[in-house]
């Protein structure tokens, strides 16, 4: 009897869940065929002259030397550092946001062997983790400050909370360079990062929507909303899309966790036969959507991942109509060379713009190496540098 | 007292015995209907084979679930197990083939020792089992957050990802039978045997009552940690499973404890034990992952799954309170 009743509850909810679902999927599927695309509003954090900014710079050409990319800049501005020269050999500090992705695991180690390439320079090179906590960073920066370093290095967990912390850092004399994730004060000598994420949501959008077949289906995976990396990513695809009349079907948020992924984009090949083309804003998910093709029997329509290796293997062997923009981990030499150069007291660039090559199927076999675990980042810059390949396994 | 004005009013054909199977079955008729009036297509073979198989694992945790839920106690550690089981078996399989076979042992293996920590806590230092398994839980994920350093290492060899990605190809009428659904079958056949054994029917009791079962010469405490060692088991296949179907990740297991908890209570399975069968608690499982599935095919975003799963867990309790109180 009193299952009976849970029978009718659990009815009656279902009815209710039905009722509630009546309204959305009236709405985004009736905007979406009459808009032609399902993109819906563009982000807070978009900013229309930085992404002009950055597509120009996705065309220019970089200075400095050719085959070293973590040395090159885009479009150099260059900044007298004299009043930072000192003898050597230097303590050199950093202030790390977190380890907790395999994009820093490989980072951190092309960092440190770049340490180790230079060891005639630097007599101690300090690290401490933050754990992705702003807190810990905060304290962590003020620490440093009293450990006698030559120079601080710094890549924030986030923007806004972090900037008093390296402001205070920048007033204690040190140079201070910051690298990543920026800051909201001009005080670093300099700051580093690639070209950026309007860059690479663009080139991964502009490449599946040319490659899809006119008017097709496209499911756009995110990893979160929010993060302003992220959020840049997606709002250049979201611009690319709507200038392509693509009909984007779902925007959905994966945790980066592949299954999760492979079930979205199981679902959606289940709701609506076919899917044309895959848009992703960091690759850590690609080869889990590529699964969800496979296992259900379809064709992999045109995707984008990014420079993991297993990615890169799947491509390759599968034949996948693919492109792969990348947020190169050899970012994570540059601070160390830029510290060297501000403590020499020669000029740097500020910002450090650093290229942000992409990989497509001409260049594709130049960065895979099969040697390497599926987790690693080809483009880490890192071949040359001592303890490869064991110390990245 | 609302209770004693609607039981004259039910139809005696509706009575059924506690725990029966009628109103799951009932459920699971009428959400069958929907997705046939939704999506047709979602019966033919192909696709109807990949939903049996990848809701192999969270049916798997409500079987292994229902064993300690029937004996009155709680198991919130199996999402945590899982994932520490898949990121384990990706650092220990580090992509080869011959190491296959000796992790898989290792992980049911684990899995077992997991769970019967769990029931020798809960039951001889007399830890309230949703404290045991919490406090589990938060060990397990960090424990293989610092020994994984916060990032996933290794890789899954293709052998090991057979048995969650991998089916039998071109078999007839069905197309592609997934292994997973195999091993989902063959567990589930286990599952049957043992609820239905002398153990199965003592943990019943043991649930309904365990001052009553103790004094009858029952050992509780062994029954009890026997179940959580069968949960732990049951976490182990999944994990081989998830393993297989989506590859090494952090997220592997996250939020499965919830979604076996909520399957099983959908199954007719009392919580606080004495009521419900194994099959009720896996046909649970099969309709809410169905639930989900039709959710999906009225565009209802996945977000709304935690909520449906609270509601589910908020109502059997609201609908078997009345039984608490009468006593």
């Amino acid at each position: 009897m009193r299952r009976t009743i849970a029978a009718l509850a659990a009815v009656t909810l279902l009815g209710l869940a039905g009722c509630a679902t009546d309204e959305p999927a009236a709405g985004p599927s009736g905007s979406a065929s009459a808009a032609g695309s399902g993109t819906g509003e563009q982000s807070k954090f978009f900013v229309q002259a930085d992404y002009e900014a950055e597509l120009a710079l996705l065309d220019a050409t970089a200075t400095g030397p050719a085959d070293r990319p973590w040395e090159q800049v885009l479009n150099p501005k260059m900044v007298d550092t004299a009043k930072f020269k000192k003898a050597g050999p230097y303590k050199l500090c950093f202030s790390n946001a977190a380890l907790n992705n395999p994009w820093r695991q490989v980072g951190f180690k092309t960092m440190q062997a770049e340490v180790e390439a230079q060891g005639s320079r630097i007599k101690e090179f300090v690290h401490v983790d933050a754990e992705g906590k702003d807190q810990k960073q905060i304290a962590d920066i003020n620490d440093l400050l009293g450990k006698g370093c030559d120079a601080l290095i710094v890549s924030p967990n986030t923007t806004a909370t972090l900037t008093p912390a390296v402001a205070a850092a920048c007033q204690s004399g040190l140079p201070v360079i910051v690298f990543d994730r920026g800051v909201d004060t001009p005080c670093p000598v300099t700051f580093i990062n690639p070209i950026g994420g309007y860059g690479f949501g663009h080139v991964g959008a502009e490449f599946v929507s040319q490659r899809m077949k006119p008017g097709g289906k496209l499911l756009a995976l995110r990893i979160l909303p929010g993060v302003d990396v992220l959020e840049t990513r997606w709002s250049a695809a979201k611009v690319a899309f709507d200038k392509a009349k693509v009909d984007v079907v779902g925007v959905e948020f994966t945790d980066g966790d592949p299954a999760k992924t492979k079930k979205i984009v199981n679902d959606y090949i289940q709701r609506h036969g076919t899917i044309d083309g895959v848009w992703m804003d960091a690759g850590a998910v690609a080869v889990a959507a590529v699964e969800a093709f496979q296992d259900a029997g379809k064709p992999v329509p045109p995707i984008n991942g990014e420079d993991q290796l297993d990615f890169l293997k799947l491509w390759k062997d599968k034949g996948l109509t693919a492109i792969a923009p990348t947020y190169p981990t050899y970012q994570w030499r540059t601070p160390i060379i830029a510290a060297l150069r501000v403590l020499d007291g020669q000029p740097v660039s500020n910002p450090w713009k650093l290229p942000q090559p992409t990989i497509t199927q001409e260049n594709l076999d130049s960065y895979l190496d099969l040697d390497m675990p599926p987790l690693h980042y080809a483009m880490c810059g890192c071949t040359d540098l001592p303890g490869y390949p064991q110390r990245w396994k | 007292m609302q209770t004693v004005q609607r039981s004259p009013l039910l139809p005696r054909l509706l009575r059924v015995r506690p725990g029966g199977l009628a109103p799951i079955i009932a459920l699971l008729a009428v959400l069958l209907i929907l997705v046939a009036v939704r999506q047709s297509d979602f019966f033919a073979p192909p696709s109807l084979m990949s939903f049996l198989g990848r809701s192999a694992p969270i049916i798997l945790l409500a079987a292994g679930q229902y064993f300690v839920i029937v004996s009155g106690e709680f198991d919130l550690s199996v999402g945590a197990l899982v994932t520490a089981q898949v990121v384990v078996a990706a650092r220990l399989i580090d992509s080869e083939p011959a190491r296959t076979w000796p992790v898989v042992v290792l992980l049911l293996g684990f899995g077992a020792l997991v769970g019967l920590v769990n029931g020798v806590i809960t039951t001889r230092l007399r830890v309230p089992s949703f404290i045991t398994t919490l406090g589990m839980l938060l060990i397990l994920l960090g424990a293989v957050y610092l020994w994984s350093d916060g990032a996933p290492k290794g890789g899954l060899s293709d052998e090991f990802r057979r048995f969650g990605r991998w089916a039998f190809e071109d078999v007839p009428v069905l197309g592609r039978v997934p292994y997973a659904l195999i091993v989902l079958l063959a567990f589930a056949a286990l599952a049957v045997l043992v609820a239905r054994s002398d153990f199965g029917r003592t943990l019943i009791a043991v649930g309904d009552n365990p001052r009553t079962a103790e004094l009858s010469g029952v050992r509780v405490w062994r029954h009890r940690s026997i179940a959580f060692v069968l949960s732990g088991v049951a976490a182990a296949v999944a994990a081989i499973l998830i393993g297989g179907y989506s590859g090494v990740s952090f997220q592997a297991g996250a939020g499965l404890e919830f979604g076996a908890i909520t399957a099983v209570v959908l199954g007719g399975v009392a919580l606080g034990g004495g009521r419900g069968s194994v099959v009720g608690a896996m046909l649970g499982a099969l309709t809410l992952e169905l639930l989900f599935a039709l959710m999906n095919f009225y565009g209802v975003s996945g977000a709304l799954r935690s909520t449906v799963q609270g509601a589910i867990i908020l109502l059997a309790v609201a609908v078997s309170a009345p039984r608490s109180s009468s006593r």
